[in-house]
């Protein structure tokens, strides 16, 4: 199966997206290029709005993730609730 | 007081269509044709425009705010940098030399993708790829300006970085990128995304902003990293765009499917051959190495593009033409396009400089197939020339392959020691090509490339000199001719690193720092 | 004192690019903006010819019939560059949540007459469309006119035409359900009262000429529309009947108009005074899209304020022509 990845910032505004999303895909694995966090995952991964603002104590806007987000795999769909990334194959 | 009543409330989806697609009108007054009259002579044939996914769902309030956010940040890292004579605590200087490369070759390029995403964010018949296009127009000026910043404060202290407009317009290997770009702005609205978008933002562009921008970082450099990060983030918008409208051909009519795999034949291995100065740069111009050209190549462009592909394929989409030979190329066109360079070392406005023992080992193990079986030997022989007084430089000017501009340098597929030439006959003139598939796309489009503006016959033929000059004067310099035309400050922003200006200064203003320090 | 030392003996080499320097001198550091936009559009050796406009190269100054020596002489005077242009809507969107967040908490719509509300939906929905066609202009204008200065707040003017489009589409939905989008639409089509508007717009959208289609659209039309709408209809007529919440989640309209207005007369000014043959051209596009605007707008602005309508538009348009007056076209 193909690996999705997200990559983000490596800053105190991106912390609470990873653990979120290091908590909600049980396959996910994070590793840390200089300045970076890149979470690969098999075939799908999820980013739960739910998840960050439990973490925060605060509502989450998820477009908020545009500010620290550096590159992508997969296909994208985003709703108020979620973004995902997946392959079809 | 009466209770309000509660109006739907849309969700994203639904209200970014009301914000977009439900501005559009089929016009009347005057035919849909003429308002619209750019999309359909490429013969992609749309049923449905309404069938276009929005990936990103960005409308004006969202993109102002946080793209207001994202400029404090970088600026107030900008300010910081200038402040602080940032610029002292990089590695070493010679890293400023893949910044050069940066400013003249790719900060231009943003400048044209912002004015062509302007052209097709009109020009699209859908309004959501319209909208698309335009955000991503902005952002391309972006990134043109913050790059421009960015570096600013480096021009100011190093050579070489003066003139990157007009360098771009002229230099003999700036004609790389500069005609890449123009091929992709003069091509049609699909081909267009298809270049841009998607084969060189979702394929190939993460090699040059994240382990690069990591590579910067690593340096020393934050004012760099900070742009080059921020910039990202904007990438992933525009390549969900390119992905996006792929997907929306090849789903619209089976007919589109040849056209766009042609393209992404052709694109491939254009936006390929124009990385081989990002690998350079990533292998032989980072003091500090972070990561080889050929692992950053593995993990973004073999492991992501395998995974990709297995994904189109239900299209009846393959992957490129070129694809087993740029993987083959990952073990060389860092050494083979540096090699250029270093022996161009005075016609460049960069310097460049005879790898240091322990890079020459990194490089070694790097590369454990290919590196001291083919390139090592050569550079002991430069490095032993250049002991002895005599740092060897090309004199003669290059042949340059017709389709990419690159000078005949890349190799035969499966023999390294073999340069690989191909050539054309198209209407009674030869044409010279660095590969075969460069030989493809000019055979499928001769009327298009043999208008291309190739530098060195522009030497030759008299047109690289300022206006006014004239050649039939007596101890006339056909060569520092043609360096006054490129704006280059001979002996200040080319030759050898070593014993170079920047080389010198560096190392002042640091001492001087230290002792500055010590009072 | 290190820092000091620093400051004296780390000289800069030089103080800004080339081509900056050669309009603003290298004796100091040039601004941002001067950075950012001067001289900055690719100008030489262009490699093919567009296969969508093959007449033409990519940036071609021969698309419009202005002449100007140099193109880097229409700045903005605003002075944008891509980080204070998203930086002050930023700020100017922050504003208009206040104002949501305001007419919200204090009930204000729900304050307002069904007939103000209604009035207001019928005068404003339409509205979307026609700032979507000056996003379309304006990105034309951007595409194929000559040098940044120029083209850079063209694109700028684009977003804000959507970003103007969007507050229509958010008022309405606050105004009333969904529906009220898709009636403002199709009045918009088929509404006596809207079609020569309709065709005044159709017909800026095929023009070829960027610098007319400046003309057309941010100066003439836009140069009545906002004025009108914004100021006769939405704070004169509809904020005094009890519609204030209207006013507060348009006010982005006026104060961009108003800030926009600024730029749209230097790039007049600037090309005018290069020459007579400029001036006349750009006199006869004024006259000529001037005139069809104010008819266009006829029975918009009967539509918006009744008997009153043609007296308001007309002192419009006399306040355009002083506008353009100054700005060194007298109409």
């Amino acid at each position: 199966m193909s690996n999705v990845f997200i990559v983000f910032q490596d800053n105190d505004d991106s912390r609470p997206i990873i653990e979120a999303i290091l908590a909600d895909n049980a396959q996910a694995q994070a590793t840390y290029p200089t300045g970076l966090v890149k979470i690969d995952a098999p075939g799908s991964l999820v980013v739960r709005r739910e998840t960050i603002e439990e973490l925060i104590g605060r509502p989450f806007d998820l477009q908020q993730i545009h500010v620290n987000l550096v590159t992508i795999s997969g296909h994208i769909d985003e709703d108020d609730d979620q973004l995902s990334l997946k392959w079809n194959n | 007081m009466d209770t309000p009543v509660l109006k739907k409330k849309l969700g994203l989806k639904e209200r970014y269509a009301a914000m977009t697609r439900g501005l559009h009108w089929d016009t009347t007054y005057q035919p849909m044709d003429k308002v619209f009259p750019y999309d359909k002579y490429e013969g992609i044939k749309i049923h449905d425009w309404d069938k276009w996914e929005d990936p990103f769902r960005l409308t004006m309030d969202a993109y102002w705010k946080y793209q207001g956010e994202k400029e404090k940040k970088l600026y107030a890292v900008i300010d910081a940098f200038a402040q602080n004579n940032g610029q002292l605590g990089v590695t070493d200087a010679r890293y400023i030399n893949a910044l050069k490369v940066f400013l003249t070759g790719v900060t231009p390029l943003e400048y044209n993708a912002h004015r062509l995403f302007a052209h097709v964010g009109r020009q699209f018949t859908g309004t959501g790829a319209r909208v698309a296009c335009q955000m991503q127009s902005i952002d391309e000026l972006r990134h043109y300006q913050t790059e421009t910043h960015a570096l600013s404060h480096y021009n100011k202290y190093f050579n070489g970085m003066h003139s990157p407009k007009h360098m771009n317009d002229r230099v003999w290997y700036l004609s790389v990128p500069k005609s890449y770009f123009e091929d992709a702005c003069t091509s049609g609205p699909f081909e267009f995304l298809t270049a841009v978008s998607f084969s060189f933002e979702y394929l190939l562009t993460n090699l040059l902003f994240v382990p690069f921008m990591s590579g910067a970082a690593h340096n020393g450099d934050m004012s760099t990293v900070t742009f080059g990060f921020s910039a990202q983030s904007d990438e992933s918008r525009h390549m969900t765009l390119g992905i996006e409208c792929l997907k929306f051909m090849l789903e619209q009519d089976p007919d589109n499917v040849p056209i766009v795999q042609g393209w992404i034949d052709k694109w491939f291995w254009r936006g390929y051959r124009l990385l081989s100065i990002v690998a350079m740069m990533q292998d032989y111009m980072l003091p500090k190495r972070v990561m080889s050209w050929r692992e950053g190549w593995e993990m973004y462009i073999e492991q992501n593009g395998e995974s990709l592909f297995r994904d189109l394929a239900r299209y009846g989409i393959r992957k490129p033409k070129g694809w087993v030979q740029a993987c083959e190329g990952k073990n060389h066109i860092s050494h083979q396009t540096y090699a250029v360079f270093y022996s161009y070392g005075a016609a460049a406005a960069f310097h460049t400089w005879v790898p240091e023992e322990e890079e020459m080992a990194w490089l070694s193990e790097k590369y454990p197939e290919t590196f001291e079986k083919y390139y090592l030997p050569r550079w002991n022989y430069w490095r032993e020339q250049a002991k002895n007084g005599n740092r060897f430089y090309q004199k003669t000017l290059p042949m340059l392959c017709q389709t990419c501009q690159i000078p005949m340098i890349f190799t035969e597929p499966g023999d390294a020691t073999k340069i690989a030439y191909r050539e054309s006959d198209y209407q009674g003139d030869k044409y010279h090509f660095c590969s075969d598939h460069c030989k493809e796309i000019f055979d499928n489009e001769p009327e298009k490339y043999v208008q291309a503006w190739l530098p060195v016959h522009q030497i030759y033929q008299g047109n690289c000199f300022k206006p006014g000059v004239d050649p039939t004067k007596e101890g006339f310099d056909p060569l520092l001719a043609v360096f006054d035309y490129y704006n280059f400050k001979v002996g200040r922003d080319n030759l050898d690193f070593e014993g170079s200006e920047d080389q010198k200064n560096f190392a002042a203003w640091r001492g001087d720092s230290v002792q500055g320090a010590k009072k | 004192m290190t820092v000091e030392l620093h400051a004296r003996e780390i000289q800069p080499l030089r103080n800004t690019f080339t081509h900056t320097a050669y309009y603003v001198g290298n004796d100091r550091p040039a601004s941002r903006y001067q950075e950012a936009t001067l001289d900055v559009q690719p100008s030489d050796n262009f490699h093919y010819r567009p296969t969508w406009d093959p007449e033409h190269e990519i940036y071609d100054k021969s698309r419009t019939k202005i002449k100007l020596a140099d193109w880097n002489v229409l700045r903005d005077p605003r002075q944008y560059y891509y980080a204070t242009w998203t930086i002050a809507r930023a700020r100017q969107q922050d504003a208009m949540e206040s104002n949501y967040e305001f007419v919200q908490s204090r009930g204000l719509v729900a304050k307002m007459s069904d007939a103000v509300r209604n009035k207001a939906c019928e005068v404003l929905m339409p509205l979307r469309h026609v700032a979507w066609g000056g996003n379309m202009n304006n990105s034309s204008i951007c595409a194929y006119g000559y040098g940044a200065p120029f083209t850079a707040p063209a694109m700028f003017h684009a977003m804000d035409h959507l970003g103007a489009a969007q507050f229509i589409t958010r008022l309405g939905l606050a105004l009333d359900e969904p529906a009220v989008l898709d009636a403002g639409k199709n009045d918009w089509l088929n509404a006596a009262c809207w079609q020569p508007l309709r065709r005044y717009v159709e017909d800026t959208l095929v023009l070829q000429d960027p610098f007319e289609l400046f003309i057309a659209q941010n100066l003439a039309l836009d140069g009545l529309l906002y004025p009108l709408i914004y100021d006769y209809f939405v704070d004169d007529h509809i904020a005094l009947q009890g519609g204030t919440a209207v006013a507060m989640l348009t006010a982005f309209m006026p104060e961009w108009h108003a800030e926009s207005a600024r730029w749209i007369d230097a790039v007049v000014k600037m090309a005018a005074v290069e020459s007579d043959d400029n001036r006349q051209l750009i006199l006869a596009w004024l006259t000529t899209w001037a005139d069809r605007a104010q008819a266009a707008l006829s029975p918009v602005a009967e539509l918006a304020l009744g008997n009153n309508g043609l007296t308001a538009l007309q002192e419009v348009r006399d306040a355009l022509d002083m506008r353009c007056k100054k700005a060194g076209i007298v109409v």
